[in-house]
Protein backbone atom coordinates (compact mmCIF):
# COMPACT_ATOMS: atom_id res chain seq x y z
CA UNK A 1 0.00 0.00 0.00
CA UNK A 2 1.02 3.30 -0.68
CA UNK A 3 1.09 6.06 1.88
CA UNK A 4 -0.25 9.63 0.96
CA UNK A 5 2.69 12.33 1.99
CA UNK A 6 0.05 14.09 4.11
CA UNK A 7 -1.39 11.02 5.79
CA UNK A 8 1.80 11.37 8.60
CA UNK A 9 1.34 14.74 9.50
CA UNK A 10 -2.92 13.84 9.93
CA UNK A 11 -1.98 11.78 12.18
CA UNK A 12 0.47 13.38 14.43
CA UNK A 13 -2.36 16.56 14.18
CA UNK A 14 -5.14 14.08 15.24
CA UNK A 15 -2.81 12.50 18.06
CA UNK A 16 -1.82 15.97 19.16
CA UNK A 17 -5.95 17.03 18.99
CA UNK A 18 -7.15 14.10 20.50
CA UNK A 19 -4.91 13.75 23.95
CA UNK A 20 -5.16 17.82 24.64
CA UNK A 21 -9.43 17.47 24.14
CA UNK A 22 -8.88 14.08 26.60
CA UNK A 23 -6.58 15.88 28.91
CA UNK A 24 -9.08 18.94 28.94
CA UNK A 25 -11.80 17.13 29.55
CA UNK A 26 -10.32 15.40 32.35
CA UNK A 27 -8.84 18.24 34.15
CA UNK A 28 -11.92 19.54 35.03
CA UNK A 29 -12.69 16.33 37.61
CA UNK A 30 -9.15 15.70 38.78
CA UNK A 31 -8.61 16.13 42.39
CA UNK A 32 -5.57 15.86 44.50
CA UNK A 33 -5.82 12.43 46.50
CA UNK A 34 -2.76 11.50 48.19
CA UNK A 35 -2.42 8.77 50.42
CA UNK A 36 0.81 8.06 52.93
CA UNK A 37 2.70 5.33 51.47
CA UNK A 38 1.65 3.12 54.02
CA UNK A 39 -1.58 3.55 53.10
CA UNK A 40 -1.67 2.87 49.51
CA UNK A 41 0.96 -0.30 50.59
CA UNK A 42 -2.51 -1.17 53.08
CA UNK A 43 -4.57 -0.38 50.45
CA UNK A 44 -2.58 -2.31 47.93
CA UNK A 45 -2.71 -5.78 49.93
CA UNK A 46 -6.49 -5.34 50.75
CA UNK A 47 -7.40 -4.91 47.19
CA UNK A 48 -5.11 -8.01 46.10
CA UNK A 49 -6.87 -10.23 48.70
CA UNK A 50 -10.05 -8.91 47.87
CA UNK A 51 -10.82 -7.44 44.63
CA UNK A 52 -7.98 -8.66 42.11
CA UNK A 53 -10.21 -11.41 40.91
CA UNK A 54 -12.30 -9.20 39.36
CA UNK A 55 -10.74 -5.72 38.85
CA UNK A 56 -6.84 -7.33 38.08
CA UNK A 57 -4.22 -7.59 39.98
CA UNK A 58 -3.16 -3.65 38.84
CA UNK A 59 -6.93 -2.46 38.96
CA UNK A 60 -6.31 -2.87 35.12
CA UNK A 61 -10.05 -4.61 34.76
CA UNK A 62 -10.60 -8.60 33.99
CA UNK A 63 -13.03 -10.33 33.30
CA UNK A 64 -16.46 -9.59 35.22
CA UNK A 65 -15.37 -6.57 36.84
CA UNK A 66 -14.07 -2.77 34.72
CA UNK A 67 -10.81 -0.95 34.85
CA UNK A 68 -10.62 0.94 38.16
CA UNK A 69 -7.88 3.06 36.42
CA UNK A 70 -8.74 6.70 36.81
CA UNK A 71 -12.09 6.03 38.74
CA UNK A 72 -10.81 7.48 41.65
CA UNK A 73 -11.10 7.24 45.87
CA UNK A 74 -14.49 8.30 45.37
CA UNK A 75 -15.61 5.86 43.82
CA UNK A 76 -13.68 3.41 45.94
CA UNK A 77 -15.28 4.91 49.48
CA UNK A 78 -18.85 4.75 47.63
CA UNK A 79 -18.57 1.50 46.19
CA UNK A 80 -17.05 -0.45 49.30
CA UNK A 81 -18.64 2.02 51.89
CA UNK A 82 -22.39 0.95 50.78
CA UNK A 83 -21.30 -2.55 50.95
CA UNK A 84 -22.12 -2.92 46.82
CA UNK A 85 -18.56 -4.23 46.41
CA UNK A 86 -17.15 -6.60 46.66
CA UNK A 87 -20.01 -7.72 44.52
CA UNK A 88 -22.03 -10.78 45.16
CA UNK A 89 -23.71 -12.70 42.85
CA UNK A 90 -24.90 -11.78 39.47
CA UNK A 91 -28.08 -9.60 38.34
CA UNK A 92 -28.99 -6.57 36.36
CA UNK A 93 -28.13 -4.36 39.32
CA UNK A 94 -25.63 -4.57 42.39
CA UNK A 95 -27.36 -4.05 45.60
CA UNK A 96 -26.47 -2.77 48.58
CA UNK A 97 -25.60 -4.74 51.76
CA UNK A 98 -23.82 -4.67 54.56
CA UNK A 99 -20.75 -3.31 54.57
CA UNK A 100 -17.82 -5.59 54.77
CA UNK A 101 -14.67 -3.71 55.64
CA UNK A 102 -13.88 -0.75 58.30
CA UNK A 103 -13.86 2.58 56.80
CA UNK A 104 -9.72 2.54 57.74
CA UNK A 105 -9.64 -0.42 55.32
CA UNK A 106 -12.26 1.59 52.91
CA UNK A 107 -10.19 4.69 52.83
CA UNK A 108 -6.49 2.58 52.53
CA UNK A 109 -8.07 0.96 49.64
CA UNK A 110 -9.18 4.18 48.23
CA UNK A 111 -5.69 5.58 48.43
CA UNK A 112 -4.28 2.61 46.61
CA UNK A 113 -6.73 2.88 43.38
CA UNK A 114 -6.19 7.27 43.58
CA UNK A 115 -2.91 5.95 43.24
CA UNK A 116 -3.43 4.46 40.02
CA UNK A 117 -4.44 7.39 38.56
CA UNK A 118 -6.20 10.71 39.22
CA UNK A 119 -9.70 10.36 39.66
CA UNK A 120 -12.89 11.97 41.50
CA UNK A 121 -11.47 12.89 45.31
CA UNK A 122 -13.37 11.90 48.15
CA UNK A 123 -15.75 14.97 48.98
CA UNK A 124 -14.57 17.85 51.82
CA UNK A 125 -16.53 17.66 55.05
CA UNK A 126 -17.60 21.29 54.39
CA UNK A 127 -20.18 20.33 51.36
CA UNK A 128 -21.65 17.33 53.67
CA UNK A 129 -22.96 19.63 56.32
CA UNK A 130 -26.45 20.08 54.59
CA UNK A 131 -26.18 23.65 55.21
CA UNK A 132 -26.67 24.91 52.07
CA UNK A 133 -29.78 26.42 49.90
CA UNK A 134 -32.38 23.66 49.93
CA UNK A 135 -34.34 25.20 48.34
CA UNK A 136 -31.70 25.97 44.58
CA UNK A 137 -31.16 21.85 45.38
CA UNK A 138 -34.37 20.96 45.48
CA UNK A 139 -34.84 23.18 41.87
CA UNK A 140 -31.40 21.18 41.26
CA UNK A 141 -32.68 17.63 42.36
CA UNK A 142 -35.79 17.66 40.46
CA UNK A 143 -34.50 18.90 37.08
CA UNK A 144 -31.21 16.07 37.11
CA UNK A 145 -32.45 13.32 39.68
CA UNK A 146 -36.25 13.13 40.18
CA UNK A 147 -36.99 11.36 36.58
CA UNK A 148 -34.98 8.36 38.26
CA UNK A 149 -34.87 8.43 42.02
CA UNK A 150 -38.65 10.33 42.70
CA UNK A 151 -39.22 13.95 43.15
CA UNK A 152 -38.39 13.27 46.91
CA UNK A 153 -36.08 10.49 46.50
CA UNK A 154 -38.24 7.73 46.95
CA UNK A 155 -36.78 5.56 44.38
CA UNK A 156 -37.62 4.19 41.52
CA UNK A 157 -37.81 1.58 38.63
CA UNK A 158 -35.56 1.64 35.23
CA UNK A 159 -35.61 -1.25 32.35
CA UNK A 160 -34.90 -4.73 32.38
CA UNK A 161 -35.01 -5.04 36.37
CA UNK A 162 -32.45 -2.12 37.24
CA UNK A 163 -33.58 0.03 39.49
CA UNK A 164 -32.87 3.91 41.01
CA UNK A 165 -32.64 3.21 44.71
CA UNK A 166 -34.33 5.25 47.39
CA UNK A 167 -32.33 7.56 48.83
CA UNK A 168 -33.72 8.20 52.59
CA UNK A 169 -30.47 7.00 55.03
CA UNK A 170 -27.93 7.70 52.10
CA UNK A 171 -24.90 9.24 54.07
CA UNK A 172 -24.37 12.92 52.20
CA UNK A 173 -21.01 11.26 51.55
CA UNK A 174 -22.01 8.50 49.45
CA UNK A 175 -24.54 10.81 47.85
CA UNK A 176 -22.02 13.24 46.78
CA UNK A 177 -19.64 10.49 45.41
CA UNK A 178 -22.59 8.71 43.79
CA UNK A 179 -23.24 11.97 41.80
CA UNK A 180 -19.60 12.87 40.86
CA UNK A 181 -18.31 9.15 39.74
CA UNK A 182 -21.70 8.10 38.35
CA UNK A 183 -22.20 4.01 39.96
CA UNK A 184 -23.74 1.58 37.82
CA UNK A 185 -26.22 2.95 35.66
CA UNK A 186 -26.24 6.24 37.10
CA UNK A 187 -25.01 9.35 34.77
CA UNK A 188 -22.06 11.07 36.02
CA UNK A 189 -22.04 14.86 36.98
CA UNK A 190 -19.23 16.44 37.03
CA UNK A 191 -18.53 19.49 38.75
CA UNK A 192 -18.83 21.39 35.83
CA UNK A 193 -22.24 19.93 35.55
CA UNK A 194 -23.54 20.61 39.13
CA UNK A 195 -20.63 22.31 40.85
CA UNK A 196 -19.43 21.41 44.56
CA UNK A 197 -21.72 24.23 45.92
CA UNK A 198 -24.76 22.53 43.41
CA UNK A 199 -23.88 19.05 45.03
CA UNK A 200 -24.01 20.93 48.50
CA UNK A 201 -28.16 22.02 47.91
CA UNK A 202 -28.98 19.50 46.60
CA UNK A 203 -27.51 17.46 49.81
CA UNK A 204 -29.11 20.01 52.35
CA UNK A 205 -32.57 19.41 49.90
CA UNK A 206 -32.33 15.53 50.67
CA UNK A 207 -31.56 16.29 54.33
CA UNK A 208 -33.95 18.87 54.65
CA UNK A 209 -37.15 15.98 53.00
CA UNK A 210 -35.60 13.59 55.35
CA UNK A 211 -35.12 15.43 58.65
CA UNK A 212 -39.28 17.33 58.31
CA UNK A 213 -42.39 15.68 58.21
CA UNK A 214 -44.14 15.59 54.55
CA UNK A 215 -46.96 18.74 55.08
CA UNK A 216 -49.59 16.95 53.25
CA UNK A 217 -49.93 13.78 55.71
CA UNK A 218 -49.93 10.05 55.26
CA UNK A 219 -46.87 9.88 52.21
CA UNK A 220 -47.87 6.20 51.64
CA UNK A 221 -44.48 5.63 50.34
CA UNK A 222 -44.24 8.51 48.31
CA UNK A 223 -44.15 6.63 45.17
CA UNK A 224 -46.49 8.52 43.58
CA UNK A 225 -50.11 8.09 41.59
CA UNK A 226 -50.78 4.50 41.64
CA UNK A 227 -50.42 4.06 45.18
CA UNK A 228 -52.42 7.07 46.37
CA UNK A 229 -55.03 6.07 43.62
CA UNK A 230 -55.27 2.64 44.86
CA UNK A 231 -55.87 4.03 48.53
CA UNK A 232 -58.41 6.41 47.85
CA UNK A 233 -60.38 3.44 45.54
CA UNK A 234 -60.12 1.28 48.04
CA UNK A 235 -61.13 3.18 51.26
CA UNK A 236 -62.26 6.05 50.32
CA UNK A 237 -64.84 4.02 47.89
CA UNK A 238 -65.51 1.28 50.13
CA UNK A 239 -66.53 3.25 52.95
CA UNK A 240 -69.05 5.47 50.66
CA UNK A 241 -70.14 1.99 49.42
CA UNK A 242 -70.60 0.93 52.77
CA UNK A 243 -72.59 3.70 54.43
CA UNK A 244 -75.28 3.72 50.88
CA UNK A 245 -75.68 -0.18 51.67
CA UNK A 246 -76.25 1.17 54.96
CA UNK A 247 -78.36 4.01 54.20
CA UNK A 248 -80.51 1.61 51.34
CA UNK A 249 -81.43 -1.57 53.84
CA UNK A 250 -84.23 -1.62 55.81
CA UNK A 251 -83.69 -1.58 59.86
CA UNK A 252 -84.70 -5.15 61.40
CA UNK B 1 -88.53 -26.85 6.20
CA UNK B 2 -87.72 -28.50 9.30
CA UNK B 3 -90.46 -29.04 12.31
CA UNK B 4 -88.36 -26.80 14.19
CA UNK B 5 -88.39 -24.40 11.71
CA UNK B 6 -91.88 -24.39 11.76
CA UNK B 7 -92.69 -24.24 15.51
CA UNK B 8 -91.27 -20.79 15.77
CA UNK B 9 -92.85 -17.58 14.15
CA UNK B 10 -90.20 -14.82 13.54
CA UNK B 11 -90.79 -11.79 15.27
CA UNK B 12 -91.49 -10.13 18.83
CA UNK B 13 -89.99 -13.12 20.90
CA UNK B 14 -92.32 -12.12 24.00
CA UNK B 15 -95.11 -13.35 24.17
CA UNK B 16 -97.94 -10.50 25.54
CA UNK B 17 -100.45 -13.53 25.61
CA UNK B 18 -99.06 -13.92 28.61
CA UNK B 19 -97.09 -11.20 30.72
CA UNK B 20 -94.96 -11.69 33.29
CA UNK B 21 -97.18 -11.92 36.80
CA UNK B 22 -97.08 -8.27 38.74
CA UNK B 23 -95.62 -9.16 41.98
CA UNK B 24 -96.87 -6.78 44.27
CA UNK B 25 -95.14 -5.43 46.89
CA UNK B 26 -93.19 -7.53 49.12
CA UNK B 27 -94.97 -8.56 52.47
CA UNK B 28 -94.57 -5.80 55.27
CA UNK B 29 -92.34 -6.66 57.69
CA UNK B 30 -92.72 -5.25 61.60
CA UNK B 31 -89.62 -4.24 63.38
CA UNK B 32 -88.17 -4.64 66.44
CA UNK B 33 -88.24 -1.50 67.87
CA UNK B 34 -92.47 -1.46 66.94
CA UNK B 35 -92.62 -4.80 68.87
CA UNK B 36 -90.72 -4.20 71.83
CA UNK B 37 -89.96 -1.46 73.91
CA UNK B 38 -87.04 -2.44 75.11
CA UNK B 39 -85.44 -2.71 71.52
CA UNK B 40 -86.90 0.79 71.13
CA UNK B 41 -85.16 2.06 73.99
CA UNK B 42 -81.88 0.62 72.96
CA UNK B 43 -82.31 2.65 69.15
CA UNK B 44 -83.53 5.72 71.32
CA UNK B 45 -80.15 5.17 72.98
CA UNK B 46 -78.14 4.41 70.25
CA UNK B 47 -79.28 8.03 68.21
CA UNK B 48 -78.44 9.80 71.55
CA UNK B 49 -74.61 8.51 70.99
CA UNK B 50 -74.56 9.21 67.58
CA UNK B 51 -75.58 13.27 68.68
CA UNK B 52 -73.22 13.05 71.29
CA UNK B 53 -69.85 11.68 68.88
CA UNK B 54 -71.02 14.81 67.07
CA UNK B 55 -70.45 17.02 69.81
CA UNK B 56 -67.33 15.17 70.56
CA UNK B 57 -66.10 15.90 66.85
CA UNK B 58 -67.15 19.69 67.17
CA UNK B 59 -65.06 20.04 70.43
CA UNK B 60 -61.82 17.87 68.54
CA UNK B 61 -62.40 20.73 65.96
CA UNK B 62 -62.20 23.54 68.22
CA UNK B 63 -59.64 22.45 70.30
CA UNK B 64 -57.60 21.47 67.35
CA UNK B 65 -57.87 24.95 66.11
CA UNK B 66 -56.36 25.99 69.42
CA UNK B 67 -54.06 23.14 69.96
CA UNK B 68 -51.82 23.65 66.39
CA UNK B 69 -51.85 27.15 65.71
CA UNK B 70 -50.90 28.15 62.00
CA UNK B 71 -47.36 29.75 61.71
CA UNK B 72 -46.52 31.34 58.93
CA UNK B 73 -43.94 29.42 56.84
CA UNK B 74 -44.34 26.30 58.86
CA UNK B 75 -45.99 24.06 56.94
CA UNK B 76 -46.53 20.97 59.08
CA UNK B 77 -48.43 23.43 61.59
CA UNK B 78 -51.05 24.15 58.49
CA UNK B 79 -51.62 20.43 58.09
CA UNK B 80 -51.96 19.30 61.95
CA UNK B 81 -54.54 22.00 61.89
CA UNK B 82 -56.20 21.68 58.58
CA UNK B 83 -55.99 17.78 60.12
CA UNK B 84 -57.75 17.69 63.39
CA UNK B 85 -59.81 20.54 62.22
CA UNK B 86 -60.75 18.56 59.09
CA UNK B 87 -61.25 15.23 61.02
CA UNK B 88 -63.27 16.89 63.86
CA UNK B 89 -65.36 18.46 61.82
CA UNK B 90 -66.02 15.33 59.94
CA UNK B 91 -66.81 13.49 62.62
CA UNK B 92 -69.39 16.35 63.66
CA UNK B 93 -71.30 16.35 60.80
CA UNK B 94 -71.15 12.07 60.30
CA UNK B 95 -72.27 11.69 63.98
CA UNK B 96 -75.52 14.18 63.15
CA UNK B 97 -76.14 12.05 59.95
CA UNK B 98 -75.96 8.69 60.89
CA UNK B 99 -77.98 10.10 64.07
CA UNK B 100 -80.87 10.99 61.59
CA UNK B 101 -80.62 7.97 59.42
CA UNK B 102 -80.60 5.65 62.51
CA UNK B 103 -83.57 7.51 63.88
CA UNK B 104 -86.02 7.97 60.87
CA UNK B 105 -84.98 3.96 60.00
CA UNK B 106 -85.83 2.35 63.72
CA UNK B 107 -88.17 5.33 65.43
CA UNK B 108 -89.64 7.13 62.63
CA UNK B 109 -93.23 5.42 61.18
CA UNK B 110 -92.35 2.37 59.06
CA UNK B 111 -95.94 2.75 56.81
CA UNK B 112 -95.36 1.32 53.18
CA UNK B 113 -97.31 3.34 50.78
CA UNK B 114 -98.02 2.78 47.02
CA UNK B 115 -98.41 5.19 44.72
CA UNK B 116 -100.32 4.55 41.34
CA UNK B 117 -99.20 6.51 37.92
CA UNK B 118 -101.62 8.90 36.57
CA UNK B 119 -101.73 9.66 32.75
CA UNK B 120 -99.41 12.55 31.93
CA UNK B 121 -102.11 13.97 29.61
CA UNK B 122 -103.90 17.07 30.18
CA UNK B 123 -107.63 17.22 30.43
CA UNK B 124 -109.80 17.43 27.05
CA UNK B 125 -111.12 20.86 28.63
CA UNK B 126 -107.47 21.80 29.60
CA UNK B 127 -106.51 21.64 26.23
CA UNK B 128 -109.16 23.58 24.56
CA UNK B 129 -108.47 26.46 26.87
CA UNK B 130 -104.91 26.21 26.12
CA UNK B 131 -105.77 26.42 22.73
CA UNK B 132 -108.29 29.36 22.97
CA UNK B 133 -105.49 31.35 24.67
CA UNK B 134 -103.06 30.61 21.82
CA UNK B 135 -105.85 31.79 19.77
CA UNK B 136 -106.23 34.91 21.39
CA UNK B 137 -102.63 35.66 21.29
CA UNK B 138 -102.52 35.38 17.71
CA UNK B 139 -105.34 37.51 16.76
CA UNK B 140 -104.76 40.40 19.18
CA UNK B 141 -100.66 40.89 18.18
CA UNK B 142 -101.83 40.66 14.73
CA UNK B 143 -99.08 37.69 14.34
CA UNK B 144 -100.71 35.50 11.19
CA UNK B 145 -102.07 38.60 9.76
CA UNK B 146 -99.70 40.94 9.51
CA UNK B 147 -96.68 39.19 7.04
CA UNK B 148 -94.29 41.94 6.84
CA UNK B 149 -93.38 42.01 10.21
CA UNK B 150 -93.73 38.18 10.89
CA UNK B 151 -90.82 37.39 8.14
CA UNK B 152 -88.60 40.31 9.41
CA UNK B 153 -88.88 38.70 12.59
CA UNK B 154 -87.72 35.40 11.47
CA UNK B 155 -85.33 37.32 9.50
CA UNK B 156 -83.86 39.04 12.35
CA UNK B 157 -84.37 35.85 14.13
CA UNK B 158 -82.08 34.23 12.27
CA UNK B 159 -79.24 36.59 11.64
CA UNK B 160 -78.97 37.21 15.20
CA UNK B 161 -76.56 34.40 15.94
CA UNK B 162 -74.31 34.65 13.58
CA UNK B 163 -71.86 37.02 14.93
CA UNK B 164 -71.92 34.65 18.33
CA UNK B 165 -70.69 32.00 15.47
CA UNK B 166 -68.00 33.82 13.74
CA UNK B 167 -66.56 34.90 17.66
CA UNK B 168 -66.77 31.17 18.55
CA UNK B 169 -64.50 30.41 15.03
CA UNK B 170 -61.91 32.73 16.37
CA UNK B 171 -61.12 31.22 19.76
CA UNK B 172 -57.77 30.38 20.34
CA UNK B 173 -54.33 30.66 18.88
CA UNK B 174 -53.64 29.10 15.30
CA UNK B 175 -51.62 27.05 15.74
CA UNK B 176 -49.56 27.39 12.13
CA UNK B 177 -46.16 25.86 12.08
CA UNK B 178 -45.45 26.14 15.56
CA UNK B 179 -45.44 22.31 16.22
CA UNK B 180 -43.08 21.90 13.66
CA UNK B 181 -40.15 24.74 14.95
CA UNK B 182 -38.48 25.43 18.30
CA UNK B 183 -36.24 28.18 19.74
CA UNK B 184 -33.01 26.38 18.48
CA UNK B 185 -31.30 28.36 15.84
CA UNK B 186 -28.09 27.95 14.13
CA UNK B 187 -25.16 28.59 16.43
CA UNK B 188 -27.92 28.85 19.40
CA UNK B 189 -25.79 27.94 22.06
CA UNK B 190 -26.32 24.89 24.51
CA UNK B 191 -27.14 26.14 28.08
CA UNK B 192 -27.61 24.71 31.68
CA UNK B 193 -31.08 23.89 32.64
CA UNK B 194 -32.32 26.14 34.41
CA UNK B 195 -28.99 28.46 35.27
CA UNK B 196 -28.66 28.89 31.50
CA UNK B 197 -25.11 28.63 31.80
CA UNK B 198 -23.30 27.87 28.53
CA UNK B 199 -21.88 24.67 28.23
CA UNK B 200 -18.10 23.58 26.77
CA UNK B 201 -17.94 20.56 24.99
CA UNK B 202 -14.68 20.00 27.72
CA UNK B 203 -17.25 19.83 30.61
CA UNK B 204 -19.33 17.04 29.26
CA UNK B 205 -16.99 14.08 30.48
CA UNK B 206 -18.07 10.19 29.33
CA UNK B 207 -21.24 9.02 31.21
CA UNK B 208 -22.37 13.07 32.09
CA UNK B 209 -25.39 13.55 31.08
CA UNK B 210 -26.94 17.52 30.91
CA UNK B 211 -30.07 19.00 31.05
CA UNK B 212 -30.05 21.66 28.91
CA UNK B 213 -32.13 24.14 26.99
CA UNK B 214 -31.22 27.06 24.54
CA UNK B 215 -29.27 29.85 25.20
CA UNK B 216 -31.95 33.01 26.12
CA UNK B 217 -34.81 30.47 27.21
CA UNK B 218 -33.74 31.52 30.96
CA UNK B 219 -34.10 35.42 30.37
CA UNK B 220 -38.17 34.49 28.82
CA UNK B 221 -40.64 36.36 30.55
CA UNK B 222 -43.37 35.45 28.28
CA UNK B 223 -44.18 32.20 26.89
CA UNK B 224 -40.91 30.30 28.77
CA UNK B 225 -42.87 27.05 29.47
CA UNK B 226 -44.09 26.79 26.41
CA UNK B 227 -40.77 27.15 24.46
CA UNK B 228 -38.90 24.95 27.14
CA UNK B 229 -41.69 21.90 26.38
CA UNK B 230 -40.51 21.64 22.89
CA UNK B 231 -36.40 22.49 23.11
CA UNK B 232 -35.45 20.58 26.38
CA UNK B 233 -32.49 18.85 25.34
CA UNK B 234 -30.65 15.84 27.01
CA UNK B 235 -26.78 15.91 26.31
CA UNK B 236 -25.03 12.87 26.81
CA UNK B 237 -21.46 11.65 26.24
CA UNK B 238 -20.70 8.28 25.23
CA UNK B 239 -17.75 6.35 24.38
CA UNK B 240 -17.22 7.59 20.35
CA UNK B 241 -16.64 3.19 19.92
CA UNK B 242 -20.44 2.81 20.92
CA UNK B 243 -21.72 4.94 19.21
CA UNK B 244 -23.22 3.50 15.85
CA UNK B 245 -24.04 6.75 14.25
CA UNK B 246 -25.93 6.87 10.42
CA UNK B 247 -23.42 8.19 8.10
CA UNK B 248 -25.08 10.84 6.70
CA UNK B 249 -25.96 11.86 10.53
CA UNK B 250 -22.02 11.18 11.16
CA UNK B 251 -21.41 15.33 12.04
CA UNK B 252 -24.43 16.03 13.93
CA UNK B 253 -22.57 14.63 16.95
CA UNK B 254 -19.13 16.05 18.56
CA UNK B 255 -17.00 13.49 19.57
CA UNK B 256 -19.01 11.25 21.27
CA UNK B 257 -21.23 13.99 22.08
CA UNK B 258 -25.12 13.93 21.09
CA UNK B 259 -28.12 15.90 22.17
CA UNK B 260 -31.60 14.32 21.60
CA UNK B 261 -35.17 16.39 22.26
CA UNK B 262 -36.12 14.80 25.73
CA UNK B 263 -39.47 14.99 24.67
CA UNK B 264 -41.15 11.78 23.98
CA UNK B 265 -42.67 10.83 20.80
CA UNK B 266 -45.44 9.23 22.17
CA UNK B 267 -47.15 11.37 24.21
CA UNK B 268 -44.83 14.16 25.67
CA UNK B 269 -43.65 13.35 28.78
CA UNK B 270 -39.60 14.32 29.67
CA UNK B 271 -37.13 11.21 28.99
CA UNK B 272 -34.90 11.57 30.80
CA UNK B 273 -34.06 8.48 32.69
CA UNK B 274 -30.41 7.42 31.12
CA UNK B 275 -28.71 4.86 31.85
CA UNK B 276 -24.71 5.03 31.73
CA UNK B 277 -24.00 1.34 30.90
CA UNK B 278 -26.79 0.21 28.30
CA UNK B 279 -27.56 3.62 26.40
CA UNK B 280 -31.04 3.14 27.09
CA UNK B 281 -32.99 6.62 27.79
CA UNK B 282 -36.58 5.28 29.48
CA UNK B 283 -39.53 7.14 29.47
CA UNK B 284 -41.37 7.00 33.08
CA UNK B 285 -44.49 7.52 32.06
CA UNK B 286 -45.63 4.58 29.77
CA UNK B 287 -41.88 2.72 29.57
CA UNK B 288 -41.09 3.54 25.80
CA UNK B 289 -36.96 2.87 25.79
CA UNK B 290 -34.89 4.75 23.70
CA UNK B 291 -31.61 3.41 22.54
CA UNK B 292 -29.49 6.35 22.84
CA UNK B 293 -26.42 4.61 20.95
CA UNK B 294 -28.70 3.60 17.93
CA UNK B 295 -30.09 6.95 16.89
CA UNK B 296 -32.33 6.87 19.93
CA UNK B 297 -34.57 3.89 18.19
CA UNK B 298 -37.22 2.57 20.41
CA UNK B 299 -36.52 -0.32 21.68
CA UNK B 300 -39.77 -0.89 23.91
CA UNK B 301 -42.91 0.77 24.47
CA UNK B 302 -45.65 2.56 22.65
CA UNK B 303 -43.57 5.49 21.24
CA UNK B 304 -43.12 5.17 17.71
CA UNK B 305 -40.40 7.17 16.52
CA UNK B 306 -37.35 7.84 17.18
CA UNK B 307 -36.59 10.70 19.46
CA UNK B 308 -35.10 13.92 17.21
CA UNK B 309 -31.52 14.40 17.14
CA UNK B 310 -30.41 18.14 17.72
CA UNK B 311 -26.80 18.24 15.32
CA UNK B 312 -24.62 20.17 17.59
CA UNK B 313 -21.28 21.54 17.00
CA UNK B 314 -18.57 23.82 18.70
CA UNK B 315 -17.67 27.25 18.43
CA UNK B 316 -14.45 29.13 18.32
CA UNK B 317 -14.68 29.52 22.36
CA UNK B 318 -15.33 26.19 22.73
CA UNK B 319 -18.94 25.94 23.47
CA UNK B 320 -21.42 23.70 22.03
CA UNK B 321 -23.61 25.31 19.64
CA UNK B 322 -26.46 24.23 17.79
CA UNK B 323 -26.00 23.76 13.70
CA UNK B 324 -29.83 24.27 13.33
CA UNK B 325 -33.24 23.33 14.59
CA UNK B 326 -34.26 20.10 15.04
CA UNK B 327 -34.71 18.51 11.19
CA UNK B 328 -37.96 16.89 11.79
CA UNK B 329 -40.93 17.90 14.99
CA UNK B 330 -40.47 17.27 18.06
CA UNK B 331 -42.90 15.48 20.79
CA UNK B 332 -45.69 13.38 20.09
CA UNK B 333 -47.12 12.66 16.11
CA UNK B 334 -49.93 14.96 14.88
CA UNK B 335 -51.59 14.06 11.67
CA UNK B 336 -50.14 16.30 9.39
CA UNK B 337 -46.44 15.94 10.75
CA UNK B 338 -45.09 14.77 7.40
CA UNK B 339 -46.00 17.41 5.53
Amino acid sequence: MRRRPWAAGLVVFLGLVLSGGGYAAATNVVQAETGSPAQVEEGRKLFLANCASCHGTNGEGAIGGPSLIGVGAASVDFQVGTGRMPGQGSGPQLRAKPVQFTQEQISAMAAYVASLAPGPAIPDEEYLRGDGDATHGGELFRINCAMCHNAVGAGGALTEGKFAPALGGVTPKHTYEAMVTGPQNMPVFNDANLTPEDKKDIITYLKYIEDNDSVAGFELGSIGPVAEGLFTWIFGLGFIIAITVWLGAKSN
Amino acid sequence: MSDIEKSYSPGLATDIEKPIANPGIEPHRIRMTDKSEKHARTAEKQIAVMFGVSVVGAIIAIWGFFAFPIVDGDLAATRNNSLWMGLGMALSMFGIGFGAVHWAKTLMPDNEVSEMRHQARSSDETRAQALEIVKLADGESGFSRRKLIRRSMYGALAFFPIPAIIIFGDLGPVVGDTLKHTMWKPGTRLTKDPTGIPIKASDVTIGSVFHVIPEGLSEMEEHKLEEKAKAAVLLVRVNPSDLNEDPAKADWSYQGIVAYSKICTHVGCPVALYEQHTHHLLCPCHQSTFDLANHCEVVFGPASRPLPQLPIAVDAEGYLIAQSDFLEPVGPSFWDIRK
